[in-house]
């Protein structure tokens, strides 16, 4: 996948989890729970929905690395590389 | 139309889930009714055979009027029942139904009319079907018309109208509660470190799904302490306080855009700690999809409401009439804690009880939150 199909996969589940959240609105910078107001329920929804669709593990120790979309999408390209 | 809720006065009837001939049993859900709280399911109180369907889709109906009639085959509507029954005022007199509205239309939770096949498919695409012109008879929205509508274009916030609605009945039935209810209000510093290093470990090497979050702990550990003390579990009526015997936790959302909902779970001290997880991801992600069920709305004994982590401190909140009894939790924080006379940081958690003078004093209060203390020290007490 290249890092333009990743972020649209990211934002897309991002939408799933908060369906008012348009994905062309949300900027590489906003903080998920800060900004876009997801709640801890809503990042468990995400990450579980990531794991299904791009097959990655994301443990909670984790979770600062997909606080925002930008540190999102860097996390996400060197955690399918190594697996 | 039943109540879900002191404040509520009537219902708009958006969709019928049962045809007449249809049996049904009690629980079953049959109609989709649009309130100033969003789309609640609405279940059936009676078994039997739908003989009629009184309400037509887009009619709005006052708390009490028949929605159905349901009995036994044969048995003309008379003598069925009208559902729901519960809240039927003594004098409920079937309301008038001219079917203006060409049954393969539907009207949409904004008024407007859409075919089913539109509203499914924009339910599946995420699209509000509000925003979507209709082509159709009466300008009704049809597949072609959302089909239509680009994804970039489809995802917008609620209506500013819903919000106001959702407003309107946050402010009516906390106004009551602030009016009716003299509140009285128990805080207590929690340790949490153990019980979150033990949730760690737990959550470490399972899937996302199979998590769970602190929040479903605490959930957990106040129904347990709910149980403990009966003074706090229940609902406050004209005659007097009436203690529960199931404990069923309502949970506050908060919902994006504004507004908050609090629905119910049931019998939470008899779930395990992943059922109570389940169950709440599983409010959650209705109560973001307006798919709740009325039941969920009215049968709650007592209310938890948690900010959750990297929040505020503290929150002291305002109790859900009729019951008697709200926990407000407030963010989880690394606070100086002195154990074994020693000061260490440590995760600390604020918990602050807000109950109801005519149904309990402070002890009780007291005795809840040392319990609440009690079951969080030790994982194997959840």
């Amino acid at each position: 996948m290249t890092e333009d199909e990743i972020r649209a996969a990211f934002l897309d589940e991002i939408n799933r989890v908060a369906p008012d959240i348009e994905p062309d609105s949300v900027s590489d910078e906003e903080h998920l729970q800060d900004d876009l107001e997801l709640d801890s329920m809503d990042i468990l929804n995400l990450v579980a929905a990531l794991h299904d669709r791009l097959e990655v593990s994301i443990p909670e120790t984790d979770y600062s690395c997909i606080s925002t979309p930008g540190k999102a999408v860097s996390y996400l390209i060197g955690k399918m590389r190594t697996t | 139309m039943p109540s879900l809720g002191s404040d509520m006065e009537a219902g708009t009837l958006v969709e019928w889930l049962v045809q007449p001939g249809d049996t049904v049993a009690r629980g079953d859900v049959v109609a989709v009714v649009e309130t100033q709280k969003g789309a609640i399911e609405i279940e059936c109180f009676e078994a039997g055979e739908v003989l009629e369907l009184i309400a037509g889709i887009g009619q709005t109906l006052p708390v009490g009027e028949p929605l159905a009639h349901i009995g036994v085959p044969g048995v003309g509507p008379g003598a069925g029942t009208e559902v729901p029954a519960e809240t039927r005022p003594a004098k409920a007199t079937p309301a008038t139904v001219k079917h203006e509205t060409p049954p393969q239309f539907h009207a949409s939770s904004q008024g407007g009319r859409a075919s089913p096949a539109a509203r499914l498919a924009a339910q599946e695409a995420g699209i509000d079907i509000a925003s979507v012109a209709g082509t159709g008879p009466g300008e009704a929205v049809v597949l072609a018309d959302v089909e239509g509508v680009g994804q970039s274009q489809a995802r917008r916030p609620p209506a500013a109208d819903g919000i106001s609605e959702m407003r309107k009945a946050i402010a009516a039935a906390m106004t009551r509660s602030k009016r009716e209810i003299p509140h009285f209000y128990v805080s207590h510093n929690i340790e949490t470190q153990r019980i979150s290093d033990w949730l760690a470990a737990r959550n470490a090497d399972k899937p996302p799904t199979k998590r769970v979050l602190s929040g479903a702990v605490f959930v957990k550990a106040a129904a347990l302490a709910a149980r403990t003390v009966p003074a706090m579990n229940g609902s406050y009526h004209e005659d007097g306080f009436h203690a529960s015997k199931q404990v069923n936790v309502g949970i506050a959302i908060s919902l994006r855009g504004g507004g908050l909902v609090a629905p119910a779970l049931s019998d939470v001290d008899r779930l395990s700690l992943d059922e109570v997880m389940a169950g709440m991801r599983d409010l959650v992600t209705r109560a973001r999809a307006g798919r709740l069920l009325a039941s969920e709305f009215t049968r709650g004994t007592f209310t938890v409401s948690s900010l959750g982590a990297g929040g505020a401190e503290e929150m002291t909140g305002v109790i859900f009439p009729p019951q008697v009894a709200l926990l407000g939790i407030g963010s989880p924080n690394i606070r100086p804690w002195v154990a074994d006379d020693r000061v260490e940081p440590r995760e600390v958690t604020k918990f602050v009880l807000s109950a109801d003078h005519r149904a309990c004093d402070g002890r009780q209060a007291s005795k809840f939150m040392l319990e609440l203390e009690s079951r969080l020290s030790k994982s194997e007490l959840l």
